[in-house]
């Protein structure tokens, strides 16, 4: 059974023609995002809705879907299609408990990461080896995770002190690291509610200060990705798995090798995502402490367009929305609505004056009227909805961007040495 | 079908290997981390009691609908990850007008039903339209539909339900005593009995079998799902096939939670099982897509997970050991059919070289 690509390309065959961002886009966006967030908290009166306490908590939050999605994007830009990244991250919060509680937490961080890689490997062995169907190996795997790590839970914490079949005792956390002397100053500046530059002081903050080691690790690790995979010859050699493996083998590419470094390395880092959880999030291992966050990192990956810097926004955004939730509930995802209709504002005005495209324009600048409204009219969004955001946004902007998504080009499908012809 | 020796024998070969390396896998894990294998295969394997026996065809009864429903994806090469959500906003809608007891006894259950698979493919109506017409996956869009419908429920419940004396969840009003199924006594001496609606089950696999394989509608499934090329070159509108099956899928996902809803819990609510719906694809593969192998799976399935809860008590390992097993089954399962597919090709290979040989050797050579 073969599947076709993540997205079907059929479906509207019109090309657009991939435009890379240029470098400045870069900052020139997040001041963009800072002003806008800066411009929702002057007219809605919220505080909290970028302070330096909500945007460290959306690092927090955003870390395990980042890693489960950099997991991700190794295995799928080697044309494996990973959803069984959630396995690989339950497997690494049972693997970070135990690591910690036997060595410490830097052996947490290398026994979560090597439970996922196991996983990651039998992710390979079932793909590449033999050919299964990605997505019932990725199903499989979820399955014997979540059954392995429930199993070894009950084995190894049942009889400790303080943990029981479903959840281990506390554990040590990794250090917290941060610039020291640059917190106060900052401090002062986010407290004087000035425009744009109190937002700054708070990103700035919390970017700097009271940072776990693992969240370091893992923004490294996405420098390192971007270098590895878009700069040199390995990164190459991978990437052209993805994209053609029978044009790779013709240049003497050892297309099994590199499609299972890629599914291992994935599987690691989704495991350090789950290990994330089990260690830094909380400091214990719970049952179903993963809670889909392995698929939601798939779909910040796929929100991201494979990319790493995308990628990283996409995880972004899903930490932010959390992060807004857990902390000021309904009442705070509310003054997002405005966001969200300023968002659409500009989106409309671009797409009439820049664009010339007059129906599309229209069609937002309508929804971000109704978003506007919604927001004036109500004052808060049903508790209910809340934990089901980042679903949402997913599917929405799925919906309304997928033509412009690249996916790689062999993604999914089964490729056997010697047989492309 | 083609009924020859060998093709018989490699159908097999694929399950019962599969089952044979999961036994192997798992006394391996079991070995590993000193556990006692002895006692738990003896506690797995031991003849189950009548009442277990009745659990057992029970929840093989949901499992063998899921997993239909998954398998008519399936037929398509589409994965219908969202069975579990689709069953679940279903299952709540019927819940609720069932409960309203708008028609008298059975009827109100035929309407509760037709109600569950309007929604159920309604809900999967948002994936195909969003596959048809904008080329999302329905991989990633089933998944987040799953976690949509959860919390969706979840307001429907503090909506329009109540909270029953001395409990903290809520569930929807129970169904009049007039809607609630009895059910069949069909294992003796057993004090529980068999769902009624295992009969639905029965009339799901039927209908699947004689639509897939009877129908006109039934081959271009399987011609679009075999090849999308040779399907539109035969005129087959291929957006709308990938519509209306996972629309189907959808609306077989919505009767899933019926057998047990009229069965058991006659209201929405606590009860309500999570995860059927991964089950069923783990259930569809190992029966591959096929009515008979899909209830010979789902039977496998529940009898390991009914079979597992006197592991705490008997051998002293978590239950969780189940679902290493059935995750191994079903990996070993995917690899068995690969593998048996490549050695079936080889050996049609040469059967046909030899034949051919055997041919130009009568002949002659040309001159």
């Amino acid at each position: 059974m073969s599947t076709e690509a993540m997205i079907d390309h059929s479906v509207d065959a019109t090309p657009t023609a991939a435009r890379r961002l240029p470098l400045w886009a870069w900052p020139v966006g997040i001041f963009a995002a800072i002003a806008v967030l800066s411009l929702v908290r002057l007219i809605t009166g919220r505080n909290d809705i970028a302070s330096s306490g909500t945007l460290s908590a959306a690092l927090a939050l955003a870390m395990p879907i980042a890693f489960a999605g950099l997991g991700g994007l190794w295995s799928e830009r080697s044309g494996v299609i990973n959803i069984g990244l959630e396995g690989m991250m339950v497997l690494g919060t049972w693997g970070g408990a135990y690591g910690a509680l036997i060595g410490g937490p830097w052996a947490g961080i290398l026994m979560a990461a090597f439970c996922g890689a196991v996983g990651g490997l039998i992710h390979a062995l079932a793909t590449v080896t033999f050919g299964v169907d990605h997505i019932v190996s990725g199903v499989a795997i979820n399955i014997v995770a979540v059954g392995a790590a429930s199993f070894l839970a009950a084995r190894f914490f049942g009889d400790l002190d303080g943990g029981s079949d479903v959840q281990s005792p506390p554990v040590a956390q990794p250090p917290k690291v941060g610039i020291p002397g640059i917190a106060d100053p900052l401090s002062t500046i986010e407290q004087k509610g000035w425009f744009f530059l109190s937002e700054l002081a708070a990103l700035l903050k919390a970017l700097t200060t009271g940072l776990s080691a693992l969240t370091v690790i893992g923004l490294a690790l996405f420098v390192l990705t971007f270098y590895v995979l878009w700069r040199t010859p390995f990164g190459l050699r991978i990437r052209s798995c993805g994209e053609s493996p029978t044009a790779a083998e013709s240049l003497g590419v050892n297309v099994y090798l590199h499609k299972y470094l890629a599914v291992t390395i994935s599987g690691a880092l989704a495991g350090l995502g789950g290990g994330f959880l089990s260690m830094v999030a909380t400091n214990i291992y719970r049952e179903s402490q993963v809670d889909g966050r392995g698929y939601i990192g798939l779909a910040a990956m796929i929100f991201g367009n494979w990319r790493p810097g995308g990628l990283l926004m996409g995880s972004g955004l899903f930490g932010f929305m959390d992060a807004l939730q857990l902390r000021g509930g309904g009442a705070a995802l509310h003054a997002l609505l405005l966001l969200i209709a300023l968002l659409l504002l500009a989106l409309g005005l671009w797409q009439i004056i820049r664009r010339g495209r007059t129906i599309q324009g229209a069609v937002a600048i309508a929804v971000a009227i109704a978003v506007a409204l919604i927001w004036v009219v109500t004052d808060s969004v049903p508790g209910d909805i809340t934990p089901f955001a980042p679903h949402l946004t997913t599917l929405l902007v799925l919906a309304f961007a997928s033509q412009r998504l690249r996916p790689p080009k062999s993604i999914g499908q089964v490729y056997r040495k010697g047989e492309g012809h | 079908m083609n009924l020859n020796p060998r093709r018989i024998a490699l159908t097999l070969a694929a399950p019962v290997l599969a089952i044979a390396v999961a036994f192997v896998i798992t006394s391996l894990v079991l070995a590993a981390v000193g556990d006692p294998v002895g006692t738990v295969w003896k506690v797995l394997l031991d003849e189950p009691r009548p009442r277990t026996l009745v659990n057992i065809v029970n929840s093989a009864t949901t499992y063998y609908i899921a997993a239909v429903a998954v398998a008519i994806g399936f037929k398509m090469k589409l994965f219908n990850i969202g069975v579990d959500g689709q069953y679940r906003i279903a299952s709540f809608g019927a819940a609720l007008v069932a409960g309203y007891g708008w028609l008298p006894g059975p009827l109100n259950i035929i309407f509760a039903m037709l109600v569950a698979m309007l929604i159920g493919g309604a809900w999967a109506g948002i994936a195909a339209w969003l596959k048809v017409t904008r080329g999302v996956s329905e991989v990633i869009s089933t998944i987040m539909l799953n976690t949509i419908s959860a919390g969706l429920v979840g307001w429907g419940l503090r909506s329009w339900g109540q909270r029953p004396e001395g409990s903290n969840s809520r569930t929807t009003t129970p169904i009049p005593e007039g809607s609630r199924l009895e059910g069949i006594a069909l294992i003796p001496d057993a004090p529980n009995r068999v769902y009624t609606l295992i009969l639905l089950a029965l009339l799901v696999g039927v209908a699947y079998w004689f639509i897939i394989n009877k129908t006109r509608f039934g081959f271009d499934l399987r011609a679009a799902g075999a090849s999308e090329t040779a399907a539109v070159a035969s005129g087959v509108d291929y957006k709308r096939m990938i519509f209306i099956s996972i629309v189907a899928s959808g609306a077989v996902a919505g009767l899933v939670g019926m057998p047990a809803f009229f069965g058991l819990d006659h209201a929405y609510g606590m009860n309500f099982q999570e995860g059927v719906g991964f089950v069923g694809i783990g259930v569809a593969l190992l029966g591959r897509n096929h009515p008979v192998g899909i209830a010979a799976a789902a039977l496998l399935w529940s009898w390991l997970e009914k079979s597992s809860d006197g592991l705490q008590l008997q051998a002293g390992v978590s239950p969780a050991l189940v679902y290493i097993i059935q995750g191994s089954i079903l990996l070993a399962v995917v690899v068995a059919y690969e593998v048996v597919a490549r050695i079936e090709k080889r050996l049609e290979q040469s059967q046909v070289s030899r034949q051919l040989q055997a041919r130009e050797a009568t002949e002659g050579a040309p001159a």
